[in-house]
């Protein structure tokens, strides 16, 4: 019994269950993704697979096609949202937090309810779904997910370093483009990850807002993954989806960082 | 004048932002089937919503999507602040690695969520239903959690509850009264965070809900959407909820903005 008592008083056995819990329900299905994507229907281990993504155009072609739209919607959602994030962490133009909030409150709306609103507004306007229609929905769909963690970056850039470069003869410009454009890259980074990878991998938002004329490479995964003959080539598509999210989060990890400065709301 | 460009900036992005929830909202108050068409003030919608008026799939629905954000968020909270205690009084290899996994949920986009998932519950051969879209919800929130908790953590003064310790209080108790209402805050918003994300989760409940005729809100919208149109009570429904995640959120916001002032003066 006192034995016990010591092992649950040492207080870094309590992340045990939690570790527990993170092996069964986070690296064990995340291995069994590579597992089903090297085997056929009876379980015998083939790469047939993965030549059938390849050699099939079609999903091969959605696959590059959402690089594409991904790469478009992060480069809009860069552009639309850097100089916001830059404003809003300025105190000379914004002091109110509940501006910072209205930016990220779209994030707790359901996604499909706010592309079912984008999809009526350009009904109203008379726009025809298609293409732009996608772009434009992506980035709106997915803007606050970049403006936060950049402006979450800026907010921890240090005021002492900025004056210091304006004491030491920086104009503005170069105030900017020396200090403050570096520091704030890990957000630039975070947003990237925030929106890159699940734009790739989006599969009913581009369905509704195309009526179902474009399809991205989430829609291929899942239509192959629900059904049980197609389930295997659904995992490899998956694990390509996959090698994409470790490429994408190689590019930048201080993982630890963000563990003890984090807080969301 | 250059306050004013950022000014405006901030306010079209804003604009851009609100007017498809604004056009929800605004169609909530008239009976068209179809939106942008406007027939005559109503508040038959909302009268719908709370009189039973709507199909019985519907009213299932949400009681699904809010039971299993109840008891989901309520699992991640628990488990979450727990881990998080432990995380913090680990030494920093291992909870290098236990940070590494528990940023893993946040990286994937959902349907990597859901499709691993997935795929460990046929592995299992576990049917699948309430039961794994708990398990499912409770692995992608209880990482916000250990994120919400760990900065109360941090930057508690450890020497109180070193003190306490030489009062003469048991772990036991030091823990009860000196660090969880020093941490209380942490769980309170990781719990919130929690519940919205979970009301609001669409990829990960497709893919675990299985086929005995689970419906969530979202995977409610989403095949309703693809029959063609949008049953009209979701237009009040998601403006209610807009509204409640708004009030809430400036509540939580100028509380801690208070606080913060308190703590300064």
């Amino acid at each position: 019994m006192n034995k016990l008592i010591k092992i649950f008083s040492k207080r870094s056995t309590w992340a045990t269950p939690y570790a527990i819990f993170l092996m069964l329900f986070v690296v064990l299905p995340l291995v069994l993704i590579g597992v089903y994507a090297f085997m056929d229907n009876d379980g015998a281990f083939t790469v047939a697979n993965f030549v059938k993504f390849v050699e099939q155009p079609e999903a091969f072609n959605t696959f590059i096609y959402s690089v594409a739209v991904a790469i478009v919607t992060t480069f809009f959602c860069i552009l639309l949202g850097y100089p916001a994030a830059y404003i809003l962490s300025n105190k000379e133009f914004n002091r109110s937090k509940t501006m910072v909030l209205l930016f990220i409150l779209p994030m707790w709306v359901n996604v499909l309810i706010r592309t079912l609103a984008t999809v009526s507004l350009f009904d109203i306007t008379g726009i025809p779904l298609g293409e732009g229609a996608l772009l434009f929905g992506l980035t709106y769909d997915f803007l606050p997910f970049m403006i936060y963690p950049i402006y979450n970056t800026m907010m921890k850039i240090d005021k002492n370093l900025i004056e210091a470069a304006q004491d030491l003869g920086a104009n503005q410009m170069r105030v900017f483009l020396k200090v403050i454009l570096p520091l704030s890259m890990p957000g630039v980074v975070s947003g990237i990850m925030m929106v890159f990878l699940p734009t790739i991998s989006t599969f009913a938002i581009s369905e509704l807002l195309t009526m179902n004329d474009i399809r991205l490479f989430g829609s291929i995964i899942q239509e192959n993954i629900m059904l049980s003959d197609t389930m295997n080539y659904g995992a490899a598509l998956s694990l390509v989806m996959l090698l994409i999210i470790g490429a994408t989060s190689a590019l930048g990890n201080d993982s630890e960082e963000e563990m003890s400065h984090g807080g969301i709301i | 004048m250059k306050k004013l460009i950022a000014k405006g900036y901030l306010w079209l992005l804003l604009a851009l932002l609100y007017t498809p929830i604004l056009i929800i909202a605004i169609f909530s108050f008239t009976e068209t089937k179809v939106l942008g068409n406007w027939t005559g003030f109503s508040m038959k919608l909302y009268t719908n919503l709370f009189s039973g008026g709507m199909s019985s799939s519907l009213v299932n629905a949400i009681k699904n999507t809010i039971v299993i954000a109840l008891v989901a968020s309520s699992l991640a909270t628990i488990l979450g602040s727990i881990a998080a205690i432990g995380i913090f009084n680990m030494r920093s290899k291992s909870r290098k690695a236990i940070s590494f996994l528990n940023n893993i949920p946040l990286i994937n986009p959902d349907i990597i969520t859901g499709i691993s998932l997935f795929l460990l519950f046929v592995w299992l051969g576990v049917s699948q239903g309430y039961t794994t879209v708990i398990l499912a919800h409770v692995t992608f929130c209880t990482p916000y959690v250990v994120l919400s908790v760990m900065p109360r953590l941090t930057s508690m003064n450890p020497n109180i509850y070193e003190a306490a310790l030489d009062l003469g209080a048991t772990p036991f108790q030091a823990l009860r009264k000196v660090i969880i209402p020093e941490i209380k805050p942490g769980i309170i918003s990781g719990f919130i965070l929690s519940f919205t994300l979970s009301i609001d989760d669409f990829a990960v409940s497709l893919f675990t809900k299985g086929n005995i005729g689970l419906e969530t809100l979202s995977t409610y919208i989403y095949s309703d959407a693809r029959k063609g149109g949008l049953t009209p009570e979701l237009r009040p429904l998601s403006t209610i909820i807009f509204v409640t995640v708004l009030v809430l959120l400036i509540v939580i916001n100028r509380r801690s903005e208070k606080q913060a002032k308190k703590a300064k003066s």
